[in-house]
């Protein structure tokens, strides 16, 4: 609420210096600094960057890109999705010479990403989600992103496999498309061990509200729900409750089994190491990047968490056959014939959509066995 | 499917587990407002405080393994908080509000700049006591587990309210609070009560703050309180500077913030976002059915006023 007011150390230090210096030898510094050679890459986050979850993933991922050779890495976190994040890209193009950026949170893209883009067409954009389109967005922005559904979906079989009570819990933060699917793939691969588990969803309304994330996990274990995932930016919180409270779970965003560790029984992870190291190894071939980047786990964009020690052997084979199913060829998570929760008919029998299915960026229900309502 | 679901019986189990668990950082928060306002200062920066009493503490706990110790530095740092603006506020022509935000602002980056590396180790939790022991249902058996930080808080409440009505420290807190001429003329010296009152309320915010970094939701972030610092000091108002009654709207605003969850987990899907406003509707209906255009609020301190 108040981030707008906040005096971002790195960017005080950098004006200040820069200030220095063009006082004390004029003529020294021109406009544009160093970075002559090599390639320097920005990366600009909303939250801190060992946050557990989403922040941490790109972080992971950014750090991947700083051990390749004449690659130069800047980042700054907890950037407001405001007029800030505008701010804080000039300053890593003028002051660091970054020509290619990664402004990772969903709200920096309209209009900020699109404003900074315009008046610097050399420097390359690329946002995470799926918002840019061709034709209507600058050529020198583009989008990445991949389908964690299909990890949602693992997460499923392996919560299946451990239910006991035959209700598994999802604390979600927004009902977008990206979250429902997340909530659907759960527990289509939970149904795909047992047709009779449900799944609860409860909506915090926020992406980072500790105390409701808390009181949703204790609500969903109180009516027996026995393994909990969420879709929050920090899943800390969830995973630290549930297994406080005796509940299995499954991660997300990042591989949070340290904190759970006889609890935790896999998650889904981003593996934004091999995108972003990709994309910088194109950059500096001097290769045109791609505007429209997607992939799943076969692509290695989505990665899975090692097996905790409480899924049962009969667990891991069927896993470990779907993963290696998944990694074939493309596959369909979403297949018909397929109900919505209210009793609609989403998916006609004989229709599958796969992974890169257009469709799926769209989705707006919850699918027949998750309780909750997604509007 | 196995009985331990227990169905709408979910509801009030909630409300009251909600009302245990979520209150605590509320009560220190306006208990500690309390006293600074009726010594006749706001401080509005107790949000600050909060969150850099929740960073104290979690950092000496992960550092000591002591989680008590983190308890006793969140104290020194809030009453450190305390100090600087009492300290500052003493001065004539300051204003409380402004000195307050700014303090706000001074503890929230603080704590974000200091709490960085703290953000993933995990800290040893504060001990709670399980009274749900005679339940063999394990729903019970968590809503019952009551922290010590609780079971402090509302111990507190009611030795305030002693001290106020019954001690020479309450009456003389409550001179200053209630006219700084006449505490003058006492010969007591109101800028000495109103920087130990500061200090003290700042001390109490940063307990609240142990407790949510310490217990629930037990871990250090940097979006840990979302504005309940803010809304603890705006309970003060509501409670009319009445322990009791802070107590009170404390636990009614822990339950009301588990109405939303408990809600949605027995099937009641639609309308989310408006029971997670109830407890602010709830606020506002009675402060308007309370509140009266012809005399001013009852209980307020006569020397606490917004301009200065």
């Amino acid at each position: 609420m108040f981030d707008r007011l906040s005096l971002n150390r790195r960017r005080f230090l950098k004006t200040t210096t820069a200030g220095l210096l063009f006082g004390a030898v004029p003529g020294l510094v021109s406009g544009r600094a160093r970075a002559a050679d090599g390639l320097t890459v920005g990366f600009v986050y909303v939250g801190p960057k060992d946050d557990y979850g989403y922040n941490q993933a790109h972080a992971e991922g950014a750090a991947a890109v700083k051990a390749l050779d004449g690659v130069t890495v800047v980042e700054e976190e907890n950037v407001p999705e405001t007029v800030d994040v505008q701010k804080t890209m000039e300053s890593m193009i003028n002051l660091d010479g970054a020509t290619l950026l990664f402004p990772t949170s969903f709200g920096y893209f309209d209009p900020h990403v699109l404003a900074v883009a315009a008046k610097y067409p050399d420097t390359q954009f690329r946002h995470c989600g799926g918002l840019w389109q061709a034709g209507k967005h600058p050529e020198n922005v583009g989008s990445y992103f991949g389908y964690i559904h299909q990890g949602q979906y693992l997460n499923g079989i392996a919560a299946g496999y451990a239910t006991k009570s035959k209700k598994i819990g999802f604390v979600a933060a927004k009902p977008i498309p990206q979250v429902l699917q997340n909530i659907n793939a759960f527990l289509l691969g939970a149904r795909s061990v047992d047709p009779a588990i449900t799944c609860q969803v409860i909506f915090t309304g926020e992406w980072s509200l500790a105390v409701k994330e808390a009181e949703a996990v204790n609500a969903l274990v109180d009516q027996g729900a026995d393994v909990i995932t969420c879709h929050v930016d920090s899943p800390k919180v969830v995973v630290q409750t549930a297994a406080g409270r005796g509940a299995f779970v499954c991660g997300y965003h990042a591989n949070q089994s340290p904190l759970a560790p006889d609890k935790y029984l896999t998650g889904a992870e981003w593996a934004w190491g091999n995108v972003y190291t990709d994309f910088a190894k194109k950059a500096l071939a001097g290769e045109k990047l791609g505007n429209f980047v997607r992939g799943g786990l076969k692509d290695g964009f989505v990665k899975m968490s090692p097996l905790g020690p409480a899924v049962s052997t009969e667990a891991r084979n069927t896993f470990e056959a779907t993963l290696a199913e998944i990694m074939k060829t493309k596959y369909s998570v979403f297949k018909g014939p397929l109900k919505d929760n209210k009793g609609n008919e989403v998916i006609a029998a004989g229709a599958a959509y796969s992974e890169d299915a257009i469709e799926l960026e769209s989705m707006a229900y919850l699918v027949d066995g998750v309780v909750g309502s997604a509007s | 499917m196995e009985s331990t679901a227990i169905g709408l019986w979910g509801i009030p189990l909630a409300i009251l587990a909600g009302a245990i668990r979520v209150s605590t950082p509320f009560i220190f928060v306006s208990l500690g407002e309390t006293i600074t306002e009726r010594s006749g200062r706001i401080n509005l920066g107790l949000e600050g405080t909060l969150v850099f009493g929740a960073m104290t503490a979690y950092a000496i706990a992960v550092v000591t393994g002591s989680p008590w110790l983190g308890v006793a530095g969140a104290m020194a740092a809030g009453a450190s908080f305390g100090l600087i603006h009492g300290f500052i506020c003493r001065w004539p022509k300051v204003n409380d509000i402004a000195i307050g935000i700014a303090m706000m602002q001074f503890g929230l980056g603080l704590a974000f700049f200091l709490g960085k590396p703290y953000i993933q180790p995990a800290a040893p939790h504060l001990p709670s006591i399980p009274f749900g022991f005679w339940s063999g249902l394990p729903q019970i058996q968590a809503a019952l587990d009551i922290n010590v930080l609780f079971l402090i808080g509302a111990a507190l409440t009611f030795a305030l309210r002693w001290v106020l009505a019954n001690t020479r420290i309450g009456l003389t807190l409550r001179v200053v609070g209630d006219s700084t001429d006449a505490a003058r003329a006492m010969g007591i010296d109101p800028h000495r009560v109103r920087l130990v009152a500061t200090a003290v309320g700042g001390a109490f915010a940063a307990v609240g703050g142990a407790y949510l970094s310490l217990y629930y939701p037990g871990a250090w972030n940097e979006g840990i309180s979302s504005g309940q610092g803010l809304m603890a000091v705006a309970l003060v108002i509501f409670a009319r500077w009445n322990p009791v009654g802070c107590f009170l709207a404390a636990l009614l605003f822990g339950g009301a913030g588990a109405l939303g969850p408990a809600l949605q987990s027995v099937g009641v899907t639609s309308g989310y976002y408006l029971f997670y406003a109830a407890p602010y509707a709830l606020t506002l209906v009675i402060m308007i059915a309370t509140s009266s255009p012809n005399r001013p609020v009852p209980g307020m301190p006569g020397a606490l006023s917004l301009t200065k």
